[in-house]
């Protein structure tokens, strides 16, 4: 297996100007994200909303510099790498947005918004392009008769085919899925997670999938990470996660999820109070505010990610800190 | 005699090209202290019937019905006058995005006290006073100091316990909540389906739940009905819907989740459902079904135990289905 993206520590601030006469503060949208991506794998990101996966997906499609630690994609580092290298590498990465509604532009025909990567990165003559792009709308399952047509004449599903199909023209070897089936209904979005994973087993795809729906990640995922403003919480594989979370917020996530089946009665742990603002985070470990387990140390020291069995978890009561165990 | 009886409802839109039918033919019925839930995909007119009933609808909706009664008075015939004297007192709505429901240019304080003012015989103090009684009812913490806050100020979790707190303020006898956690993250939406099932427990008022997540049905309902493409296509009480639909539609949307999944690929439902041009003269599903006969595709089908179907299905076996042959 082939890592295609590795990330060490990769973080991500940024200044937030508070007015005129206030000082500049800094907003951690990622704070130390480490991860690996295998060729043919899918590495979900779950979180609520601010928790730093749209700003992980911008590092990841270079969209953005991250302001600390590396990333490498396919093997080439791409912080403080050259123009040319990362005209090079972007090719490599094509991301599919969540909003087919937006992502789209209206006044284009959906064949020229396929080839234009082509256009972009490559020298093909225009039979070449229009070749590829009939291609591409027959493999993810679009009518050839759709290439002359607009946007607003597709259904969302089919605009959801039509943004997949247009992050493969370059044939990428990573695809960045920021919520792709969080705006369409359950039977299609069964099509287009079902279309997801014909064309990883076509392609070998890495899938960077982002998603704050459990039941989806759960279907699709090899390895989940779970993040709570800005940091891993819990990181491991599908089963594991699933199966054996550790850390109190993976566990609140997977409670709060509603399960299609009335006879499972279970114990719901319903977590009081909001996501803090990113802007102001608590201090030490940043869920001690929400967290059932609280104890001493919580609001002093930030828990690291550490290894325990088979995952890694970022929690106090689930690796106890040097000087608790003395105590104990 | 049921609280809220809708007999045959059909809700018709003008447009540029005739009537388009958001409704056809919807007949529902809740009785006090009961948590009925529509579900259903997009466009299934799951809101446009609630709306109709909160006489909601813009003008160009023709709103028919052989019965659409409330405690025993027609709310088809009623006057405008009488209707206010309704709405928004016993039966109140929670709308689906609370960060665009609210009033940005009025305090959280001045909107819970509108409806009051308006229905209920209290002076400014003892408005003041219930409406900090209703914000710590819904969880808010310091409920004095958020009366003057603005909606700009709250988070979607707070905005939407207000619009809770508003609408439960002159004690409903039903209120009507249209996707109320759709556009919040997973822990929110625990905390607020929580509360809404908690004040429908305490106050004894009917709830009408309109989602299209069947996680939540499950979680909360008791009575489900399933709409598509405006048609009732199912009624059953939520353990028997998901044990033993009987519904073609309903059981292909329960096995598209991918909680129930088995395999990598889900078992999805081909095609989109139908639009003005595109409805079939028999059965609505019929195209998307696959058990449709040419009886289907000619011939609208009759009501068999609840489902509108004419191969209801029970325990997963089609009845009088002649043959997978036949529907090919």
């Amino acid at each position: 297996m082939s890592t295609v993206v590795a990330a060490s520590n990769l973080t991500r601030h940024y200044t937030v100007s508070r007015g005129a006469f206030a000082k500049p503060a800094t907003l951690k949208a990622l704070d130390g994200a480490s991860f690996t991506l295998e060729r043919g794998k899918t590495l979900a990101v779950v979180g609520e909303s601010g928790c730093g996966k749209s700003t992980l997906a911008r590092l990841v499609t270079m969209i953005e510099q991250p302001t600390a630690g590396w990333l490498t994609i396919a093997g080439e580092e791409i912080v403080g790498a050259s123009a040319a290298t990362l005209k090079m590498l972007r090719p490599k990465v094509q991301i599919v947005f969540q909003n087919p509604y937006g992502s789209l532009n209206p006044r284009q025909k959906i064949g020229h918004a396929l080839e234009e990567p082509l256009l972009v990165n490559t020298s093909m003559s225009a039979t070449e392009r229009t070749r590829r792009a009939r291609e591409m709308m027959a493999s993810v399952g679009l009518r050839p008769e759709h290439y002359d047509r607009y946007p607003h004449m597709f259904s969302g599903g089919q605009r959801q085919r039509i943004a997949i199909a247009r992050a493969l023209m370059l044939e990428p070897e990573v695809l960045v899925l920021d919520e792709p089936v969080s705006a369409l209904d359950v039977s299609i979005q069964a099509q287009v997670l079902n279309l997801l994973a014909d064309l990883q087993e076509r392609h070998k795809l890495a899938y960077l999938f982002i998603s704050h729906d459990l039941s989806v990640v759960r279907h699709i995922a090899d390895e989940v990470m779970v993040m709570y403003l800005g940091r891993a919480v819990e990181q491991g594989p599908r089963d594991l996660i699933f199966g054996n979370p550790q850390h109190p917020y993976t566990r609140a996530l997977l409670s709060a999820t509603p399960q299609p089946d009335p006879t499972r009665k279970r114990e719901r742990i319903v977590l009081s109070g909001e996501l803090p603002s990113p802007l102001n985070p608590p201090t030490g470990c940043t869920f001690h505010p929400r967290c059932p387990w609280r104890f001493e140390p919580c609001p002093v020291v930030n828990p690291a990610l550490l290894a325990h069995e088979g995952s890694l978890v970022a929690c106090h009561a689930v690796n106890p800190p040097p000087a608790s165990t003395e105590a104990a | 005699m049921a609280m809220l009886e809708i007999e045959n409802l059909t809700v018709e839109f003008k447009t540029g090209s005739g009537y388009f039918r958001a409704v056809d033919g919807v007949s529902l019925r809740v009785d006090k202290g009961e948590v009925l839930a529509i579900v259903g995909e997009s466009g299934s007119g799951k809101s446009v019937s609630m709306l109709a009933v909160m006489g909601l609808l813009p003008w160009t909706a023709r709103v028919t019905a052989d019965r659409m009664s409330f405690e025993g008075q027609d709310l088809l015939g009623l006057s405008t006058n009488d209707r206010r004297r309704i709405i928004g007192k016993d039966i109140a709505m929670i709308f689906q995005e609370p960060m665009s429901s609210l009033n940005p240019c009025f305090t959280v304080g001045f909107q819970i006290m509108e409806a009051m003012k308006e229905h209920l015989d209290l002076d400014k103090k003892q408005r003041r006073a219930r409406a900090v009684e209703l914000l710590s009812l819904v969880g808010i913490p310091s409920p004095e100091q958020r009366l003057s806050a603005f909606p700009h100020q709250l988070s979607g979790g707070m905005s939407q316990r207000v619009m809770i707190a508003m609408a439960i303020s002159c004690n409903p006898k039903l209120l009507i909540a249209d996707e109320p956690t759709t556009a919040l993250d997973v822990t929110i939406q625990a905390q607020i389906l929580e509360l809404l099932v908690k004040l429908q427990r305490e106050t004894g008022m009917g709830l009408v739940l309109i989602t299209h997540s069947m996680g939540v049905v499950a979680e909360t309902a008791e009575r489900v009905s399933v709409q598509y493409a405006g048609q009732k296509v199912e009624e059953q009480p939520v353990s028997d819907l998901f044990r033993d639909p009987h519904h073609p539609y309903t059981a292909a949307l329960l096995s598209a989740l991918p909680e129930r999944a088995t395999g990598r690929r889900l078992p999805s439902i081909p095609g989109v459902v139908p639009g003005q041009f595109d409805r079939p003269p028999g059965c609505l599903f019929a195209p998307r079904c696959q058990l449709a006969t040419e009886l289907c595709r000619t011939t609208a089908p009759p009501r068999i135990m609840g489902a509108l179907c004419h191969y209801a299905l029970k325990d997963g076996v089609p009845q009088g289905h002649p043959g997978k042959e036949a529907a090919a």
